[in-house]
Formats: structure tokens, sequence, C-alpha cells
């Protein structure tokens, strides 16, 4: 008795190709479908696609903040239990419908094709606001190309009496990056106009983007020699650089330094799961399409094994690249703080210098406590402690353009390092944009919505100029809150449903057996027990347990924002709750692509049994034909 | 008689710290030359107050543009280990007034650099307690350095996507000619005879053996 569940899917054989049409395309090497040049163009690529900013940016905090060494437990459980199956599955399907994910879907059932609506909308969204990151990146970089760097010093105000108030309250870095570069606004409700300074590197951003992408993957096919190797050279010279820098071990330990009652709390798991999710940039249909390019005996299997290991060990690389330069900026910031406070005291008292060092520091701390108290208190020195310092702001935008550009502004030469480190940036972000603009734009090509005469250029050219239009959203002086609005709405909770969607239509729809067999056909062997499991099981369960962790856990809290508000409480941000309207806009991002795929379903369903009913002409014809005009 | 030589004598120098120590025109000079200079550091004795007293003379020579301040003129007292003083400046007119602060503050900001080259130290090194260090002025572009590299940025971007175009175009020119010179040959062949005979190989038509000289070949 056949224990595997399959859900009725009539019509499959006449919507796919057969193998033996597929080997007869494979011999005559017929059909419009774009080839790449070689294998490693192809590998490039989807490690390109994969290793991103969430590598550089989001991986080392995660790993520091939950128990350092002991995270990379959960972390490498989940890349082989979630990661890798997901991985394979989406070339392996690619692969054997050579189509992109809308006509994936659509091949294996018609009423599938929302999941391939919602993939494209979602690349869409993600890539809208992944460019503008990039934009900022390249403000950043061509303002390197100066010495001293624009946020080494705080520049001098009007009167020539001393320095910008705002920027002598919190820092040279804080102030260029919330002032000179974004002009943020207080509040979210706060547009503050467009900078055109943003607009003008965004469209530099954009127009880069439809260069490198202009006839798809012919022409990124060449830029990922570059774009997809650049990042690992740049980061093995910032490593060198690192370790010759004071202070640095101590980061590295800081990094790793494990505890292993982390372990024990569930959010650990859940936030390593969602990252292994996420940094394979899973359910865009980028990677789906990349690999209907190949040819149909390549041997997906080993290169989804490939490409999850290398890019877990990429994020372990950048993890401890980060740390070292976070530990030499902790180390200095300690310095600083330790010699003003013994400056204070040798001032207050008098002392010859030297007599105080900070070996003996402490010791005469205490004696001065035990002395003179009351002077102690009126000194006010500051506190100095490395643990603050090694924590301070270490993900996401915080980490690139505050703490990494102090950091930088300390070494020798340092527009050369920031030169490097911003050329690292803009590699890893626009290798994982080709992925994006893939996903929008192959779909749309299916969807057969735009003239079929029209080149590809003009599709690219249409994505890239669309999106650089809507994105001027995030060049107001509210910008920053808005990115971080789609940040965490666009791209989280409908990839989930997406992948949850996608594992369920390939094992029981499409049909495990069937999916088995086309990958004996494809690589030789069919795939053991491990593959079977973590398809039918594992997997969809795990994304199913993060998908309700994420939901119940936005739903209950009350939703809020991290403002920079000059008026209050300077410097530390402020939380700030969003406006009622906004909701809005969340349940536009998120819910709207989780919604086309039951819609849709909905939608030709109706449509289906309208064309049937009009065959009989019975009632209710006016939804069919409202449907159907 | 001797008293009153006595009294002469031992009164400038207790007057002198009477000045220095009780005035509100004075200004404590801290110096960190350990700081500075590090192995480096030279010791800090008689000679060195000497040095930064007569710089102070110097100072106030050049602001005032007299020529009558001297050695003598400037005070000090106060002195600490860590090497920290108060110093005031009398008038080289008359001994016992002294200088107003605001003219000393002056003389100082003017000659700062000089004064802190005398002793091989910085803005932060050679503190003057109550004088806030002039700001180097800001560096003003003519353009921003960041619009340059950005205008070649969008330069090269723009070169290449110009350069992909028209790739393209040409490409689709040569594909377009070569079927353009296939589908001519045909059409031509139509309009000459009014049929289709477009499935006749080449220009010259089929050899059609019925209407052929059987001895096209062997000529003998």
């Amino acid at each position: 008795m056949k224990l595997k569940l399959k859900l009725p899917n009539p019509g499959l054989d006449e919507r796919i190709p057969s193998h033996a049409e597929l080997e007869k395309l494979e011999l005559e090497e017929a059909g419009e479908r774009p080839q790449w040049d070689n294998k490693a163009q192809y590998m490039l690529t989807c490690v390109g696609f994969c290793v991103g900013l969430g590598n550089v940016w989001r991986f080392p905090y995660l790993c520091q903040s939950h128990g350092g060494g002991a995270f990379m437990i959960p972390f490498l459980i989940l890349l082989v239990l979630e990661g890798i199956p997901l991985l394979h599955l989406e070339f392996a399907i690619g692969q054997r419908l050579r189509k992109g994910s809308i006509g994936v879907w659509r091949s294996i059932n018609p009423y599938l094709v929302g999941v391939g609506i919602a993939s494209m909308l979602v690349s869409f969204l993600v890539g809208m606001y992944y460019n503008t990151i990039i934009a900022w990146v390249m403000w950043y970089f061509f303002n390197s190309f100066q010495d001293p760097l624009p946020w080494s010093q705080c520049p001098i105000n009007e009167n020539r009496t001393g320095f910008v108030s705002e920027c002598e309250r919190s820092s040279p870095v804080d102030y260029f990056w919330y002032r000179k570069t974004l002009n943020t606004t207080p509040v979210i409700e706060d547009s503050g106009g467009l900078q055109w300074w943003i607009v003008l590197c965004l469209f530099c951003a954009w127009t880069l983007l439809w260069v490198c992408c202009l006839r798809g993957i012919e022409t990124t096919g060449k830029a990922v020699y570059v774009t997809s190797t650049l990042p690992y050279l740049v980061l093995t010279i910032f490593l060198i650089r690192g370790l010759t820098l004071k202070g640095s071990v101590s980061g590295i330990k800081f990094l790793f330094t494990p505890d292993l009652d982390e372990l024990l709390n569930p959010t650990t798991w859940l936030d390593a799961g969602a990252q292994v999710f996420y940094s394979f940039s899973l359910a865009f249909g980028g990677l789906i399409s990349f690999s209907s390019y190949n040819s149909v005996h390549n041997n997906c299997e080993q290169d989804a094994v490939i490409i999850s290991v290398i890019n877990g060990l990429t994020s372990i690389y950048a993890a401890i690249v980060i740390y070292s330069i976070i530990g030499f900026r902790a180390t200095e910031r300690f310095d600083d703080c330790l010699s003003g406070n013994i400056l204070t005291l040798l001032n207050t008292f008098d002392l010859p210098e030297g007599n105080i060092t900070e070996s003996n520091y402490e010791g005469f701390l205490q004696h001065l406590n035990s002395t003179a108290p009351q002077t102690l208190q009126e000194l006010q020195l500051k506190t100095c402690d490395m643990q603050t310092f090694l924590s301070q702001g270490v993900e996401g935008t915080g980490l690139a353009f505050i703490v990494f550009t102090e950091a930088i502004t300390k070494m020798p030469f340092s527009p050369l390092w920031s030169v490097l480190f911003f050329i690292m940036l803009f590699c890893l972000g626009l290798s994982t944009m080709f992925g994006s603009v893939e996903g929008v734009v192959v779909p749309l090509q299916d969807l057969n919505i735009l003239p079929k005469h029209w080149p590809k250029e003009a599709y690219t050219g249409l994505v890239c100029f669309v999106s650089f239009g809507l994105a001027i959203i995030f060049a107001q002086g509210s910008g920053e809150y808005w990115l971080a609005l789609f940040d965490g709405f666009a791209g989280s909770i409908p990839l989930l449903i997406i992948a949850f969607c996608e594992m369920m239509a390939v094992s029981y729809i499409y049909g495990i057996d069937r999916f088995n067999d086309d990958i004996k056909f494809m690589i030789g062997h069919k795939p053991n027990f491990f593959w079977q499991a973590t398809w039918r099981l594992v997997s969809p369960l795990i994304v199913l347990l993060i998908f309700l962790f994420y939901f119940i856990t936005t739903i209950s809290k009350e939703l809020t924002y991290i403002a920079w508000d000059p008026q209050s409480n300077f410097p530390a941000l402020e939380t700030k709750s969003y406006p009622d309207w906004i909701y809005a806009i969340i349940f536009i991002l998120s819910g709207v692509p989780a919604l086309v795929i039951p819609a849709v379903a909905l939608f030709r369903l109706i449509r289906k049994s309208c064309s049937a009913r009009e065959e009989k002409h019975t009632g209710a014809e006016f939804i069919c034909t409202f449907l159907l005009s | 008689m001797l008293a009153g030589v006595l009294l002469l004598i031992f009164l400038p120098p207790l007057v002198a710290k009477d000045l220095c120590k009780d005035s509100q025109d004075g200004f404590k000079v801290r110096l960190s030359i350990k700081t500075a200079l590090g192995d480096d550091a030279y010791e800090w004795n008689e000679s060195e107050m000497f040095l930064f007293r007569s710089t102070l003379a110097y100072a106030m020579r050049k602001q005032t543009k007299q020529d009558t301040y001297n050695i003598t003129n400037i005070l000090v007292c106060n002195d600490t280990q860590r090497v920290s003083f108060v110093f005031v400046v009398t008038s080289p007119d008359d001994p016992d007034q002294l200088i107003p602060k605001e003219q000393i503050e002056q003389a100082v900001r003017q000659n700062k650099h000089r004064i802190n080259n005398a002793f091989l130290l910085s803005d932060m090194t050679l503190e003057f307690v109550g004088i806030p260090p002039t700001l180097a002025a800001p560096i003003i572009y003519d353009t921003e350095p960041w619009l340059i590299v950005f205008g070649v940025v969008i330069g090269a971007v723009a070169v290449g996507i110009v350069a992909l175009l028209m790739s393209t175009v040409s490409k689709k020119r040569r594909a377009k000619e070569k079927a353009a010179g296939l589908s001519e040959e045909d059409e031509g062949i139509v309009k000459e005879n009014g049929t289709a005979l477009s499935g006749l190989g080449g220009k010259e038509g089929v050899y059609n053996q019925t209407f052929s000289n059987d001895n096209r070949f062997t000529e003998l």
C-alpha cells in the first residue's frame, strides 16, 4: 500500500517536457533559452546571490549575541536540515522544468501560479530597498577619496568657535551618517523632502545594475567574475590588516566565547533558522531561474551542497574579520576613555605624568574613594567598560556605516581601507541584486502581459526604471525608517510562506515519486533517505515553526522603530511607535504577496467554473461576465 | 637704613609673588611633555621655564608691537610636579601694574603655534586653561571630491550601456540582413514568374533534365 500522499494533478504530463524531450533539447541545443558559458559562471552567480550583506552584518551579530561559538551548533544543524534541502529542491525543479518561477509553478499546476507571482512581488520589493542600501554604500565610496575622511572629525560651526552641536553631542561618524548622508527627520511621518545626493546615488546604483543585467545572464555571467570574487579578496586583506592591529584578538575571543546555556533558549534556534533561510535567498525565484539555464544532466545535488558549504563558511569567515576590527575599535575606545580619565585625575591633583598608568588606575581609584569620595564624585569620570564597547551597534547599517567607519578612521591610510571596504559591500550587494532582478524579469516575461517582441534589454530597463522611481521614497529625510519597515516586513513573512508552499507543491502536488525519478534521470541516482525525509517532513516543519514564531511575535507586540531625534535623550537612539496608517502599509507589504497565492488559485477556480457554466447557461452569470471581461 | 635696604631688596620678589598668586589676570598653564614626546621627553627645569617666559615675552612684544617687554615682565608661581603653573604679565612701564587678561589671551592665541613649536608640543599638550585652541579652517573644495568620483562612475556606466546597446542593435541588423538576403532572392523569382519558386534553391533554378541536351557534357 502506498503511504505517500499525493494530491490529484491531472494533465501534468502535457504541461512539462518529458525526459525524452529533454534529452533531445540537450543534444540539439535548440530552444531560445539562454545558457551559461561555463559551470564557473553558474556557481559564481549562485554564490554571489546567496552571499550578501547579511553574511557580513547579520550573522556576526547573531553569533556573538547567542552564545558565540555555541551558536555554530544550531546554525550548522539547521544549515543541513533546512538550507541544503531547500536549495537542492529549487535547483532540481528549475533544471527539470526549465522555466522561471512562474513557469515552473504553472507547469506543476496552473492553480499554483500565485506562488510564482508572490515570488516576483517579493523579489521586486526586496530589490527596491536592497539597492537603496547599495546607493548608500556608493555614497560612502564616493566620499572615501579624500584625506582626512569626512566622518573623522566634526565640522566647525558658523561662528568658528566650536564644532556643530549635534556632532559634538554624538560623534563624527554618527553625525555623518544621520545628518550628512540621510538627513533624517525625527519621526517617520515627517518626510523631510528629497535629499538630492541620495537621489543621484540611487540613479547611479540602478543604472549600474541595469548595465550588468542588460541582457540577462549574458551580461551578469561576465560581471560575477568580479562581483563574486572581490569580496573574498577584500575580506582576506582586512583579516591580515585586522590581525596586526592591537585588540583584534579580544574581538575574536568575544565573538567565539561559547555560552552553552544559550542553546536552551528557543530564540537562538529560531534566529539560526531564520538566518539560514534568508541567507540562502530562497523563495525569491532567482535560484530556480538560474538553474533552468543549466544542462539537463548537471549535478544539482553536488551544487547545492557546495554552495551551502561556501555560504556557511563565508559567514564564519566574515564574522572573524568583522570582529577583529570591532575588537580593535573597542580597544581604541577603551584606551581613549582610560587616558581621558587619567588626565582628569592628573590635572585635578597636579600629579606628575606617568604617576597613574593603566595598571595602577584601579588601585588609585580605590585609594581615592576611601580618602576623598566627594572629589571623586565631582570629577564625573567616565565608566570605561570593554564589554560595552564590544557590544555597541554591531549589526545592520549601524555596523557598516558607524562602527566600521569609525574603526577605519583610526587605521593608518584610512582612505584606502575605506575604499576597499565599500567596494566589498558594493560587490556583495550587487551580486545579490542580480538574482533579485532575475526573479522579477523572468516571471514578467512568463506572465505575457507585456509585448513578446520586446527585447530583454527593454524588460530589464523597465524593471530598473520602475524600481528606481518607487525607491525615491527611500531618498526622503525619513527614508531610513521606510527602509527598516520594508526590511522587517516585505522580506520576512511572505518568503516563509512561499518556501512552505514550494515544498508542499513539489512533494505532494508534483509528487515525490516523480521528482525522485526526475532527479535519477538528471544526475544518475535516486536521492537518498536524507533528502526524502527533509523535503517531505523536516524542512517544511522547520519553516512552519519559524513562520508561526515570527507571525505571533509580530502580531502580539506593538510595532516600534528606532529614530534619531536630536531633541530628545540624545545621543541614544529613541524607540518610537508607528502611527496607525503604517499598519496598512505593513499589511500591504506582508499580506499582499502572501494572499496572492490563494487569491490567484481562487480566481482561476472561479474562471474555470464560469467557462464551464457558460456552456450550461446556469445562473450567477454576472460574476462570470465580470471575471471573463 | 640696613633694614630699609633689605626691605627694598626682598620686596620686589614678595610683591611679585603676591601679584602672581592673588591676581585675576593670570592664566594657568599645563604641559603634558611625556604624553607628547614619550621617550624623547625632556625634563622640565629652570632653563625650560626661562624659555617659556621668554616666548611669552616674545608673544607680548609681537602683539603690542612694543619692544619693551622683557623676561622680567613674566611672573610665574604655583609650580607643580604636574608641570603646571600660573603666570601673569606685568607692564614694562610699571612693574606693579598687570596686563589685563584679554590682551594676554589675544597675544597667546595669535602666537600659539610658535609657542607650541618652541616646546615641541601641540594644542592638546600645552594647555592654557581658559584659552580654547583656535580650530583649523575647514577645507573648502572647489568641487566636492565625491562629485568627481560620481561623475567618473556615471560616465563609465553610460559608456557601457551605449556600447552594449549598439552591439545588440548591430547584431540584430546583421541577422536581419542575412534573413533579408535570402528572402530577397525568393521574392525576385516570385515576381518574375508569378509562381512560388521559393522551393527551388538558388537563382538559377533547377536543372530540368527533360529539356536538356544530352550532349551537354560529351562533346565529341
